[in-house]
């Protein structure tokens, strides 16, 4: 329900500094220069939901809009990249019932806040890339499911839901044809699991948050047990803007392979931490200048590429990667979900990994052996390493475990939690081994 | 069919099954602990994952449906890595506490650990702890053990209806627990001892009193109600101290009910009668077999010679074995007797004499899942057959459409299509609408007795009965069935209703019409067995209420309590006290037997050998488990010798098998079943059309623990929340038109006896009744269990005129 403090909250949602703008691409963000960005009004004023109406009002083919999705090369944002358009064409096209559609807005790994920019500032285009996607789909519901801590993002989504419900951009019969898609927001209540997307699934239907097994999947079996499809935010907002300039202008923003502009959400030591909205294949020496360089004047250590769930990249490795897909596939990590976590010299990479693996610890939903019990034993014995009480053979069996756990799950929290510590051991193995013979810390000596 | 290869065999699979079931098939062992054949899989526990060419990572074989080309490999390095890396994750939070854990020794965490893990551990860190829950009398919680594989939850969900444990929190913190201060209530819990592949989960009762290896396990089969479910009974130095089912998939499948389960108990109770007793001038005294023989033939002889054989009444338990059946009958045939009969539940017997054959339920136990309509009448089937009630479960999640006519509302565990809930006298009324609406539907012109006529032509058909009616002809539902399978079934409360002759004709009408399996659900372990050898009277001979509404001189009990177990509490009681001579065959020593002059201590199921025969007609003999506890001896020897003792002839056996033999005269037990099963009536029966209606019915169910003695005595099934005491259960409405308030207390009279009893407040309860539960001593002053019955306050003046007439 959308209060009058949340109406008010929405219009007083207030655009960033122009300059803090300079080497940007907004697609995704293009309200953000605006004077009220969240508004009907302003995404209307940029041509919004005219790409919902022309398609719908001329009944444009599904397969249509699905070859300008392929032709795009826009890839799942959420950070398993898996091409969008593929994914749609994987949805039944005739089935008697009803079809869902689920956006999935649940981001909560560490260093991971690109989608609630969009909730904040241009909930509308993503409004419209949704409706897009249930009238390609032939989705009659659709469910945005938001993130349970990011409360006020989700009341702008909502109060957004309802200004394009009120100017009849969802609801039934839209633009006076046979076309009716019903959108509403879901927040959850914080679990990391629940950014799954067949626990968002059993989290919708009001059950605990758990991963269900692969296949089904949710193309054949999601929501309520029917066909459903899941999208990231992102993937969402990128495709009013692929329906207007074509799947080729927008491939052509990136480079081979990686479509379009990408969201990155930059953490850490950095002067001026914050989302930048690139084109694909940006280097990421000009990343990091956008957010200021190291803070202090540091020296980079390592860097985090695509959230905590990808491989940690030493100073090195990355300086002369390219910010995309195969870019950073060739450096030896990731892009995930373009969350950018970067650390100087002063980092302890030890108690690093043991923050990050105490995140997987409590965020395994418990459901598979090797995830409940491991990431615990994980947890513990990099816990012991800071208290000073390491012994060498942890590192052969901190790999060894990890390596047990990943790849043996129902879902992917198994491997994202193996995956630091398998490249943390591996890129800064010296501090590892310097922790336990001394019992502290090579970084700052605690 | 699709083409697979596992560890280098070639093989041929359904398609669609998985790869554990095709391991299986060719006995291929995969480790597993949360994959089971009944349940839905989980694949949580990844102890099945296998190597699958192809396949970059293993697969759960329990999750993974086979491919054609598919090659699997079981024992791979790969495959062996995953499993054994999966054990480790296992054991490193699994306390190390086998020597004194009940699993010990049948548990498939040990085993699989045997086999796939490591001698040592690498776990040094501190280990998990779980709080352990009470979730009620019969099952014991150990949750350090627990390995989160989620069959209990998954069964209670899945088999038991109702989800009553559940697994909270998240990763390390995940633990299986009931609803706050909740424990777990299903009739079916037991079976999540045996599904618990670790000790989490263990016997409440059997704690710590035996190693599984110091057991002996023989089989049996389960005496308390007419499924026939096989049972496997452990027993170490003669005493029973578990029952385990036995897989039968037709029958009982993997299950067994709690009433099967935990009624051994009621075995090793004090209660146990071990020598025989006669009464000397009103007190017992214990003495020899030969002495009591002697007496009670003596009693029975003279009786008989000086009043006729018509002076005897034998009252024989649906419980007891076919060989007990048929000798008793014979012995009282000798005395020339023919007051047999085993109906003690039964009120209405006009049916007598009507039958083609023996009344059963009409199809087989397996059928029942297949059905696509099902009509229960009068039926509370949790409590009347637990596990029955799973297969209806299994139907209705099969998108059968359940219609219940009932007075009763209890929750069957399972989606009901269509209910009405009226009075026992208005049930009749509610057949006879969906019988009318049927044969619209049908447009048939139905050939009935004129009474049958005259009562539907003055009947309305209603919406809702309407809708049942169209339900059973397969209309209705989301898509229209052409032949849909139909069930039609009769409960315990139809069957012990004065109006069971109106409503079983009305179910045969009506199954007729719409081509209906089914029959009645008979409530005994042997009903059916004792009905298709002829014990009950034939022509001239008195029923089993008759006996007791037209006292008898001598009494012959087989395995009763006479208040307990028959119809009407209060004529059983004074039938038994004015008697001259009462001689009762027993396995316990009972308040109920006090007007019994000797009491013959007979052997129970365990110690007995002996043939049941099931609801679907299956006749099934077992042996004695154990040796019979002090001076019991089986009752068919018992009865041999009072028959020897008595001078009659044709008593010759010296095995229950030969007895058998005799019943079944040398044919197939099969064969002689197959003919004389048939639910249907020789000629058209004419219905009482007018009742007289005094307004309050009485509905007077058994409560499943307080079905026979054996269950009566067994102690953890009676500290369960099924066994409350009988109370004045009555609907808000009814309460307030009779002008009481819940938790006063009222003074219940039917006939001439009454009860003092609570108001209790049940919205279950059809308005126009009150439910009062029979066989307790808290309800034994009353009647019928259903028939008319009067509530009125219990004032002081009451207790005084009382205590002054005492």
């Amino acid at each position: 329900m959308a209060t009058k403090e949340m109406k008010a909250r929405v219009t007083k949602t207030k655009a960033p500094v122009m300059s803090a703008l300079k080497g940007q691409t907004l697609l995704c963000l293009r309200t953000l220069t605006e004077k009220n960005p969240a508004s009907l009004a302003t995404y209307e004023q940029l041509g919004g939901y005219t790409q919902l109406k022309r398609l719908v009002t001329e009944k444009v083919k599904a397969v249509d809009i699905i070859t300008q999705v392929k032709v795009s090369g826009l890839r799942g944002r959420g950070g398993a990249g898996f091409p969008t358009g593929l994914k749609w064409s994987f949805m039944p096209r005739y089935f008697d019932g009803t079809k869902y559609l689920v956006c999935n807005s649940d981001e909560g790994e560490p260093g991971t806040f690109k989608d609630r920019d969009i909730l904040r500032y241009n909930p509308h285009q993503l409004i419209e890339g949704m409706a897009i996607a249930a009238y390609t789909l032939g989705a009659r519901v659709g469910y945005n499911y938001i993130h349970g801590e990011i409360w006020q993002d989700y009341e702008i989504f909502e109060a957004a839901l309802q200004e394009a419900r009120a100017a009849g951009y969802i609801g039934e019969n839209l633009f006076g044809t046979n076309f009716s898609v019903d959108l509403y927001a879901v927040h959850g209540y914080g679990a990391y699991i629940c950014g799954e997307e067949t626990a968002l699934i059993e989290s919708i239907e009001g059950k605990k948050g758990q991963p269900r097994f692969k296949p089904p999947f949710p193309a054949s079996y999601g929501v309520f047990g029917k066909p459903t499809n899941v999208n990231n935010t992102e993937s969402f907002a990128s495709i009013p803007w692929i329906l207007q300039h074509g799947g080729q202008a927008f491939a052509e923003l990136g480079v081979p392979n990686s479509g379009g502009t990408k969201l990155f959400s930059v953490s850490g030591h950095v002067e001026k931490p914050g989302n930048f909205e690139v084109k694909m294949g940006t280097t990421f020496k000009e990343l990091l200048d956008m957010a200021d360089g190291v803070w202090k004047g540091r020296k980079l250590k390592a860097v985090i590429p695509g959230g905590p769930s990808t491989p940690v990249m030493t100073a090195d490795m990355i300086m002369n990667a390219t910010m995309d897909y195969d870019g950073l596939s060739k450096a030896g990590s990731s892009l995930g979900a373009g969350s950018m976590i970067v650390m100087d010299e002063t980092t302890c990479m030890v108690k690093t990994l043991k923050r990050l693996s105490y995140f997987f610890f409590e965020e395994s939903c418990g459901q598979c052996t090797p995830c409940r019990e491991g990431t615990g034993w994980v947890y513990r014995i990099i816990n012991r390493i800071t208290e000073g009480n390491g012994k060498m053979e942890d590192l052969d069996l901190l790999t060894d475990v990890s390596s047990n756990i990943s790849g043996r799950t129902i879902c992917a929290l198994g491997d994202a939690a193996a995956t630091p510590v398998l490249s943390f051991i591996k890129h800064f193995r010296l501090e590892f081994e310097y922790y336990i013979q001394h019992g502290k810390s090579m970084v700052d000596g605690k | 069919m699709v083409k697979i290869e596992i560890d280098g065999k070639a093989l041929e699979v359904e398609y669609g099954s998985t790869i554990i079931d095709a391991a299986d098939k060719v006995g291929i062992a995969i480790p597993r602990f949360c994959y089971h054949k009944k349940l839905s899989v989980a694949a949580n526990c990844r102890m099945c994952l296998v190597q699958v060419e192809k396949f970059a990572k293993p697969l759960p074989a329990c999750a993974t449906p086979v491919a054609d080309g598919m090659k699997i490999f079981t024992r791979s390095k790969e495959a062996v890595e995953a499993q054994q890396s999966v054990m480790e994750f296992l054991l490193i939070n699994h306390p190390l506490d086998c020597p004194i854990c009940d699993q010990g020794g049948e548990c498939d965490l040990q085993d699989i650990a045997v086999a796939y893990g490591a001698s040592g551990s690498r776990y040094t860190e501190e280990k998990r702890v779980v709080i352990n829950k009470n979730i009620g009398p019969l099952i014991s919680t150990d949750m350090t053990r627990c390995i989160q594989c989620t069959r209990c939850v998954r069964f209670l969900k899945e088999v038991g209806g109702m989800q009553e444990l559940g697994l909270i929190n998240r990763g390390e913190h995940a633990e299986i627990t009931a609803y706050v201060d909740k424990s777990v209530n299903s009739e079916l819990s037991g079976n999540i001892i045996d599904l618990c592949p670790v000790g989490a989960l263990t016997s409440k009762p059997f704690r710590y009193t035996a190693r599984g290896w110091e057991l002996t396990r023989r089989p049996s089969i389960a005496p308390h109600d007419g499924l026939g479910s096989h049972i496997e009974v452990h027993v170490k130095d003669n005493k029973v101290m578990r029952v385990l089912p036995r897989e039968k998939e037709s029958i009982n499948e993997c299950w067994l009910s709690d009433r099967d389960r935990y009624s051994y108990e009621g075995l090793n109770s004090p209660d146990r009668l071990k020598t025989p007793m006669i009464k000397h001038n009103g007190t017992w005294a214990e003495t020899d077999w030969k002495t009591a023989l002697e007496f009670a033939a003596g009693q029975l002889k003279d009786i008989t010679k000086q009043y006729g054989g018509d002076a005897l009444g034998v009252l024989v338990s649906p419980n007891s074995t076919m060989e007990e059946g048929y000798l008793i009958k014979q012995l009282a045939h000798g005395l020339g007797c023919d007051n047999v009969d085993y109906r003690l539940r039964q009120t209405d017997f006009r049916l007598d004499g009507k039958r083609v054959g023996t009344p059963w339920m009409g199809c087989n136990i397996q059928e029942i899942e297949e059905l696509d309509r099902i009509l229960l009448i009068g039926s509370n089937l949790r409590n009347e057959h637990p596990l029955l009630a799973q297969r209806f479960r299994k139907a209705v999640n099969n998108g059968a459409e359940l219609s219940i006519v009932s007075p009763l509302d209890n929750d069957p565990l399972m989606d009901i299509a269509h209910k009405v809930i009226v009075r026992p006298n208005d049930m009749v009324n509610i057949l006879g609408q969906i019988l009318k609406a049927m044969s619209k539907i049908q447009r048939l012109s139905l050939c009935l007795p004129p009474s049958l006529e005259l009562l539907l032509s003055n009947i309305k058909v209603r919406d809702n009965t309407q809708a049942m009616a169209e339900s059973l002809a397969g209309l209705g539902g989301e898509i229209d069935l052409i032949a849909p399978k139909v069930g039609i079934f009769l409960g315990n409360m139809a069957l012990s209703d004065p109006r069971f002759t109106e409503m079983y004709s009305m179910a045969e009408a009506i199954g007729g019409i719409c081509g209906a399996k089914g029959g009645i659900l008979p409530a005994s372990a042997n009903s059916t067995g004792m009905h298709l050898m002829g014990v009950m009277p034939c022509t001239l001979g008195m029923h089993a209420r008759a006996m007791l509404e037209a006292p008898r001189r001598a009494y012959l009990l087989l395995n009763i309590e006479p208040e307990l177990d028959c119809q009407h509490a209060a004529l059983a009681n004074a039938a038994m006290a004015q008697a001259e001579c009462v001689v009762a065959l027993t396995a316990f020593k009972s308040a109920a037997l006090e007007n019994a002059d000797v009491l013959l201590p007979i052997a129970p199921f365990t110690e007995t050998s002996g043939t049941f025969m099931s609801m679907e007609g299956r006749v099934q003999s077992f042996q004695a488990v154990a040796k019979p506890l002090g001076e019991c001896r089986p009752a068919w020897k018992v009865l041999r010798v009072l028959a020897n003792t008595l001078g009659l002839k044709d008593f010759d056996f010296d095995s229950s098998e030969q007895v058998k033999d005799k019943i079944f005269n040398g044919e197939k037990p099969s064969a002689v079943v197959w003919r004389s099963m048939n639910n249907n009536l020789k000629e058209l029966v004419e219905i009482q059309v007018n009742v007289k209606d005094h307004g309050l019915q009485r509905i007077g169910e058994v409560p499943q623990y307080e079905s026979d003695p054996i269950v009566r005595r067994s102690a953890p099934l009676q500290k369960t929340k099924y066994n409350t005491k009988p109370m004045a259960r009555m609907r808000a409405e009814q309460i307030a038109a009779l002008g009481l308030v819940e938790g006063e207390t009222v003074l219940v009279k039917q006939d001439k006896g009454s009860a003092v009893l609570q108001v209790k407040l049940d919205s279950h309860v059809a308005m126009g009744c009150v439910r009062v539960t029979a066989s307790h001593e808290g309800s034994v002053g009353l009647g019928d269990l259903m028939g008319d019955i009067t509530v009125e306050k219990h004032t002081v003046e009451v207790n005084q005129q009382e205590a002054e007439t005492a």
